[in-house]
């Protein structure tokens, strides 16, 4: 049974300029212990989506199970006693800025009745864990954007929650401290198991650390499954689109541009897998056919802890063997997959 | 003319003026601040909306703070009779001083927690907080600085409405200023009054705004 539960969710908004559906018959299964990425564009939908789960935002339409509960059919109450299994970090970290980085830890602990003494105790084994224990009498606008993010990870682990929700927990945050957030949640899904929800609209975020991802584009769920199965067959164009944003920098967060030189030809993206990378394919392939294979993009990029070599070849117009060179290329155990005009047009 | 009698008067006045503008503020604190978390969690976007609270409360703000003080002390006239037994001296004056800053007040920490940044709600939310808990834990500790220099600001208004309330026999600072600067015409008494009055003010806006500031964490 899986931990969470999204079953044909809507959600409509009311705005001025009339209604607005923000998420359009959604249906997703999270796994215990799933590190799973919601990706998409801005305005797709997925921030609504995550708020559903601890039900901030109440579908329109549609059923939230969260560990076997179905969230709309408790009390009040019985709500707020579920969102503490919840945890929840944000993108600009949402801390208590008049209170202690001690204080702020202390909160969910005060909302579950814990005594102040325990709660501070509880408070600094989880700054531990964090690295933020020297740090506990300082005020948050005295730290950084990662030691604010670290402090929100420690309060949102307070109430020992099964499940943590992060919603662009590391969009403003620059590349190195970006890797060390991530390195932290990895460690807490490791170590204490918690099923971890990660939305974001950078691959590199969904590449490092999920394990799992379903792509989302005005509010439906185009495409879902493992991470290195869609990173090797995308089969939706907004998870072609996502890739090819993905400079392979390890969360960069820049969505560095290459120029599109040559705009006429047969573009096709390969992917190496481990065992493809010893023979030299490409060169043998030049040879073999005789054809100036126009190499547009070649990078290595961490999917899941696995290197992959990732490609964008371009064959000259008028080729007369362009299914001959991708069986070619498919016979040797590599990803492949071609690209039409539009969707490389400018976008990579 | 610096005589015992009008040296002990406007100590008198002094007082008498502190003892209406404080006993204002907190009525009208006790009155205005709950108001104003209503105002802010009944509203659109607030915690709890509430059409027809938010609209009750907003229409009574706004028609008393329409009407012009010395307007609503004369209005104020009977129901401070009705209350205390009489209409004229500082006691008296309370009961129209706290009815104006009521309403005055309730805006001011209407539009201090509208402050507060929703993301800190809603993390709070996110912690299976209750509405009480946001309001007491949340709203009402981060809009720290921003109530206490709202503070700050009605009191000096109160204060002001108090010399007002001169006009009409109030007591305090104020009274002895129409009386002896404008009914006797001297001017001299007036501007010492005044000076009195700038003086409270401004130990009141800086013993406020240090507050505020020593209060405030963000930086």
């Amino acid at each position: 049974m899986a931990i969470i539960q999204i079953q044909d969710v809507s959600k409509k908004f009311q705005t001025k300029d009339g209604e607005i559906d923000a998420l359009k018959h959604v249906t997703l299964d999270i796994e215990a212990g799933d590190i799973y990425g919601i990706i998409g564009m801005s305005g797709a939908g997925k921030s609504t989506l995550v708020r559903c789960i601890n039900h901030i935002e109440v579908p329109t339409e549609g059923t939230v199970i969260v560990q076997d509960k179905d969230l709309s059919k408790l009390s009040e109450k019985e709500l707020r006693k579920q969102r503490e299994h919840i945890g929840m970090i944000f993108q600009h970290f949402n801390l208590l800025m008049q209170k202690s980085v001690l204080e702020n830890v202390c909160f969910p602990l005060f909302i579950q009745g814990k005594s102040k003494v325990e709660a501070k105790k509880k408070a600094y084994e989880l700054l531990d864990i964090v690295g933020l224990k020297d740090r506990a009498k300082a005020y948050p606008s005295q730290l950084s954007g990662g030691q604010k993010q670290r402090v929100a990870i420690a309060r949102a682990l307070a109430s020992d929650p099964q499940i943590l929700l992060c919603d662009e927990a590391t969009s403003a945050l620059d590349p190195q401290t970006t890797s060390s957030i991530l390195a932290l949640l990895k460690d807490i899904n490791k170590r204490f198991g918690i099923t971890i929800v990660v939305i974001t609209h950078q691959m590199a975020v969904v590449r490092e650390i999920c394990n799992r991802v379903a792509i989302m584009k005005d509010g439906q769920v185009v495409e879902n499954g493992s991470t290195v199965e869609i990173f090797n067959h995308p089969k939706s164009e907004v998870a072609r689109d996502l890739l090819r944003k993905d400079d392979g920098g390890d969360t960069t967060g820049d969505d560095q541009q290459t120029a599109n030189q040559i705009q006429d030809g047969t573009k096709i993206r390969i992917v190496f897998t481990e065992n493809s990378a010893f023979e030299p394919v490409i060169a043998n392939m030049i040879l073999t056919f005789k054809e100036p294979i126009n190499i547009l993009k070649a990078a290595t990029k961490n999917v899941g802890g696995v290197a992959k070599g990732e490609m964008i070849l371009e064959i000259p117009s008028g080729s007369t063997n362009v299914k001959a060179m991708e069986q070619y290329l498919i016979d040797r155990g590599l990803e492949l997959e071609e690209l039409s005009e539009t969707k490389t047009g400018g976008a990579f | 003319m610096w005589t015992e009698q009008v040296r002990s008067m406007i100590g008198t006045g002094i007082l008498e003026t502190l003892y209406m503008t404080v006993v204002s503020t907190v009525f009208g604190y006790l009155f205005g601040l709950p108001m104003g978390i209503l105002l802010c969690i009944t509203d659109k976007e607030g915690l709890k909306p509430n059409k027809v609270i938010y609209k009750i409360l907003d229409v009574i703000a706004n028609i008393v703070r329409s009407i012009p003080f010395l307007i609503l002390l004369i209005l104020l006239i009977p129901f401070t009779r009705l209350l205390l037994g009489k209409s004229y001296g500082s006691t008296a004056t309370i009961v129209p001083l706290t009815a104006a800053a009521i309403p005055f007040i309730a805006r001011m920490v209407e539009s201090s927690l509208k402050e507060v940044d929703y993301g800190v709600i809603e993390a709070a939310k996110a912690m299976g907080a209750s509405n009480s808990r946001i309001i007491f834990k949340v709203l009402l500790v981060e809009a720290r600085t921003s109530l206490i220099t709202g503070a700050t600001i009605a009191i000096g208004t109160i204060l002001g409405y108090s010399a007002m309330a001169g006009a009409v026999g109030g007591g305090g600072l104020g009274d002895i200023a129409v009386r002896y600067g404008y009914y006797r015409y001297q001017t001299d008494i007036m501007l010492v009054t005044v000076a009195l009055l700038i003086v409270i003010v401004q130990v009141f806006q800086s013993v406020g705004m240090f507050v505020a500031n020593r209060l405030d964490r963000r930086k």
